[in-house]
C-alpha cells in the first residue's frame, strides 16, 4: 500500500511542478505575450473585453496590481475549472475544445504505433539476446544506425520514397476530408489508410532501441543461476527461453515503457508535422507559429497530464507484476 | 563496472595517467588502462566515423567557399564545380553542409558538456549524500523526466522572440531539459560505490566530502560519466536538428537543422533534390551511429556481461546488474 501512495504523491508533485513551470515560463520570458494575443485577437475581429483580457494576464503574467501569488491562485482555479482561455488561430473556439478535436487523432497513431513497436523490439530482442554469437548478432549493428538517424529524417524519405515516386499511401492528412468524421465505412478506412505510413515511420524509428534494451537484459538473465537450473531440469529450450529469461528480462523494458511515454509524444510532433496528420502534436506548433499563447500552454499542460497518467498506470502495474518494487521502497 | 585496480606501493605516488610507464608485463590491465575500453572493431569503427565528421566540421569550413554565395544556376544536380549540388538559390550544398556540420557539432558539444555536468553535480553529490538531498535530488531529476522534453523544449522556444533566440539560448534550453536521466543513472552508480571500502577509509582518513566526491567517487564513475556524455551529444544533435527543422532553432547559427528546414520549405523533396536533404540527415546518422557504437564500448565496461565470452578481461568481481542502463539504454 505504502508503495502505491508513494507513487501517486510522486506524480501529485510532478503534475505541481509542471503547472508551476507552466506558469513561470511566460512571466520569465522576454517581451509582453499578452499584447501580442490581443492584437491577434482583433485583427481576427474578436471583441476584446476586459474579462479575456483579464484571462490572458491570469494565463500568461502581466504588469498589474496583483500580486505573484494571488495570480497564481487565480490561474491554478481557473486550470480546475478546465478554463484555458480562448485561442486565436482558432478563433472564436475555446482551447480545451481544440485540443478535444486533436487528441484522439495522436492517441490513436502513436499509441498504437508505440504499442505495435513495444511487441516488436521485445520479442526480437528476447530471440536475439537468447541466440547470442548467431547471425542474428548482425542486427544489431543496424539498430544503432537507425536510432541515429533523425526521426523526421527518416519519415521523410519513406514518405518520398513509399508515397510521391510509388504512391502506395497517401502523403498528408488524417483521412480524406470528403468524407464526414464518425463511425462509417468510408471514414474509418481512409483514416486507416492515411495511419499506415506514419505508424510505420514511428514503428522502424522506435523499435531498435527496444530491440536493444531487452537483448542487453537477456543476455544478463542468461546467465542467472535459475536460468542453469531450468536447463539442468530438461526444460525445452523453447520455454526456458519465454518463461524463465524473456519474462524477467523484460521488467526493466516494462518501466521503459513508461519513460518512453515522453519520448512518444515529442515525436508525435515531428511525426505530425511531417504528414500533417491533425494531432496535438501539430496543433502545437500551429500555435507556436501563430503566437497563440493560451493554445500552446494548454497543449503543454494537457500532454504533460496524459504522460503522467500513463506513467502513473504503469507504476502500478509494474508494482503489481514484479512484487520486489513494492517490498524496496 | 570497472573496478579500480589498486596500484602497486612505488607508483601511488605517480599520476594516475603517467604515459606508458606502469604497465607491468604480466598482462594485468592498471591504472588509467583498466578503465579504457578494450580496441575492437565496433569501437574503431565508431571513433574513424566521429573523426571523419569531426574533421570534416573543423576542417571543411576553412577549404570551402563562402556557403551564402548565390549564384544563377538554383537547384542543379552535383557536378565537377559542385560537387554536391546547389540549392534553391545557387548555393552550394558542399559549402554549407560543411558549416552546418560545424554548428551542429559545437552545439551538441556545448549541451553534452553542460548536461553532463548538471546531471554529475545533482546525480553524484545527492547520492553521496544521501538523505534529504538526495529524496530531493531525484525528486528532481524523476520530475524532470516525465515531464515531456521536446514539447516543454517548444513551448519556452515559442515564448522567446525570434530575433533573440541565439545559439547560447538554444543551448542552454536543451541542457536544462536533457540532463535528468543521466543524473539518475550517476546516482544509481554513485550508491554502490559509496559502500566500498576504500570511500569508508577515505572517511576515516578525515577527508573532506568535496575531496571524497571528486578524487575518489568520480575516478570510478569515468566510464558511466564518458557513456553519460555521449549520449547527451547526440540526444543535444537530434533535438537540435529537431528544433531547428521546425523552425525554433537558434537563428543566427547555421546547423544540419536548418538545412534540412530551407530544403523542406524549398520543396527539395517534391522536386527530387536528392543532393539537398540526404546529405545533412546521413552526416547526423553516421555522427551518431559513430557516438553509439563508441558507446556500446563504453557500455561493455559498464556491464562486463554484455563482453563476448572469451574476450574477458581480468575483472574478478561479479558486475552488479544495472538495470537502470538497460532502461536508458531503451529509451534514447
Amino acid at each position: 500500500m505504502r508503495y502505491y501512495a508513494r507513487k501517486t504523491g510522486f506524480y501529485l508533485v510532478a503534475l505541481w511542478a509542471a503547472v508551476t513551470l507552466n506558469f513561470f515560463i511566460p512571466r520569465m520570458m522576454p517581451g509582453n505575450p499578452v499584447d501580442i494575443l490581443m492584437a491577434k485577437l482583433q485583427q481576427r475581429g474578436g471583441t476584446v473585453g476586459p474579462s479575456v483580457r483579464r484571462s490572458y494576464e491570469l494565463l500568461l503574467g502581466a504588469d498589474h496590481s496583483d500580486s505573484l501569488a494571488q495570480q497564481y491562485l487565480s490561474y491554478l482555479n481557473n486550470l480546475l475549472h478546465g478554463d484555458f482561455g480562448i485561442s486565436v488561430s482558432a478563433y472564436p473556439a475555446k482551447v480545451s475544445d481544440v485540443i478535444g478535436q486533436s487528441l484522439p487523432w495522436t492517441i490513436a497513431l502513436v499509441g498504437l504505433a508505440t504499442l505495435i513497436s513495444f511487441v516488436l523490439g521485445l520479442t526480437l530482442g528476447a530471440l536475439v539476446g537468447w541466440k547470442r554469437g548467431s547471425w542474428l548478432d548482425s542486427i544489431i549493428p543496424g539498430t544503432t544506425v537507425l536510432a541515429a538517424v533523425p526521426y523526421f529524417w527518416l519519415a521523410l524519405i519513406l514518405a518520398a520514397l513509399l508515397s510521391s515516386t510509388l504512391n502506395w499511401f497517401p502523403l498528408l492528412g488524417g483521412y480524406d476530408v470528403t468524407y464526414d468524421i464518425g463511425w462509417n465505412w468510408d471514414f474509418v478506412s481512409s483514416a486507416v489508410q492515411h495511419g499506415i505510413l506514419p505508424a510505420l515511420t514511428i514503428v522502424i524509428s522506435s523499435v531498435g532501441g527496444w530491440l536493444l534494451g531487452m537483448r542487453n537484459m537477456m543476455v544478463s538473465t542468461a546467465a542467472e543461476d535459475y536460468i542453469l537450473t531450468a536447463r539442468a531440469k530438461g526444460l525445452r529450450n523453447r520455454r526456458v527461453m519465454i518463461r524463465y529469461a524473456a519474462r524477467n528480462a523484460a521488467l526493466p523494458s516494462v518501466a521503459g515503457f513508461a519513460t518512453s511515454l515522453g519520448f512518444v509524444v515529442s515525436g508525435s510532433v515531428m511525426t505530425e508535422q511531417v504528414f500533417s496528420y491533425p494531432g496535438i502534436g501539430g496543433r502545437l506548433l500551429q500555435a507556436v507559429e501563430n503566437n497563440d499563447y493560451a493554445l500552446m500552454q494548454g497543449i503543454f499542460l494537457v500532454i504533460t497530464v496524459a504522460v503522467l497518467g500513463a506513467n502513473l498506470l504503469v507504476d502500478l502495474l509494474y508494482g503489481l507484476i514484479d512484487p520486489r518494487t513494492r517490498a524496496g521502497n | 563496472m570497472t573496478t579500480q585496480l589498486p596500484l602497486p606501493d612505488g607508483l601511488a605516488d605517480l599520476p594516475p595517467g603517467a604515459p606508458g610507464t606502469t604497465a607491468p608485463p604480466s598482462g594485468r590491465r592498471t591504472g588509467w588502462r583498466a578503465v579504457l575500453p578494450t580496441w575492437t572493431p565496433k569501437l574503431a569503427i565508431g571513433l574513424g566515423l566521429v573523426a571523419a565528421v569531426a574533421l570534416f566540421g573543423l576542417l571543411g569550413p576553412l577549404l570551402a567557399g563562402d556557403p551564402n554565395t548565390i549564384r544563377n544556376i538554383g537547384l542543379t544536380g552535383p557536378s565537377g564545380d559542385h560537387w554536391l549540388g546547389t540549392t534553391q538559390t545557387g548555393q552550394d550544398v558542399l559549402d554549407q553542409l560543411t558549416r552546418a556540420t560545424r554548428g551542429s557539432l559545437q552545439i551538441g558539444l556545448f549541451v553534452g558538456v553542460l548536461a553532463t555536468a548538471l546531471s554529475a553535480l545533482v546525480g553524484v553529490v545527492g547520492g553521496y549524500a544521501g538523505g534529504l538531498v538526495d529524496e530531493a535530488f531525484s525528486l528532481l531529476s524523476n520530475v524532470m523526466l516525465v515531464i515531456p522534453g521536446l514539447p516543454l523544449v517548444i513551448v519556452i522556444s515559442g515564448f522567446v522572440p525570434a530575433e533573440q533566440r541565439g545559439s547560447w539560448t538554444v543551448v542552454l534550453v536543451l541542457a536544462l531539459t536533457g540532463w535528468a536521466s543521466a543524473a539518475r543513472v550517476l546516482r544509481a552508480q554513485t550508491l554502490s560505490v559509496r559502500n566500498r571500502d576504500y570511500v569508508a577509509a577515505a572517511k576515516v582518513a578525515g577527508e573532506k566530502p568535496w575531496r571524497v566526491i571528486c578524487v575518489e567517487i568520480l575516478p570510478n564513475l569515468l566510464p558511466v560519466l564518458a557513456s553519460q556524455f555521449v549520449f547527451s551529444v547526440v540526444a543535444a544533435i537530434l533535438s537540435e536538428a529537431g528544433l531547428s527543422f521546425l523552425g525554433l532553432g537558434a537563428s543566427n547559427s547555421s546547423t544540419l537543422g536548418t538545412m534540412l528546414y530551407f530544403a523542406q520549405n524549398g520543396f527539395a523533396l517534391q522536386r527530387d533534390a536528392w543532393w539537398w536533404f540526404v546529405p545533412p540527415g546521413l552526416i547526423i546518422a553516421a555522427l551518431g551511429c559513430g557516438l553509439a557504437l563508441v558507446n556500446l564500448s563504453l557500455d561493455e565496461i559498464i556491464n562486463p556481461r554484455l563482453r563476448r565470452p572469451g574476450r574477458r578481461r581480468n575483472t574478478p568481481e561479479k558486475a552488479d546488474r544495472s538495470p537502470n542502463h538497460a532502461v536508458r539504454s531503451t529509451a534514447a
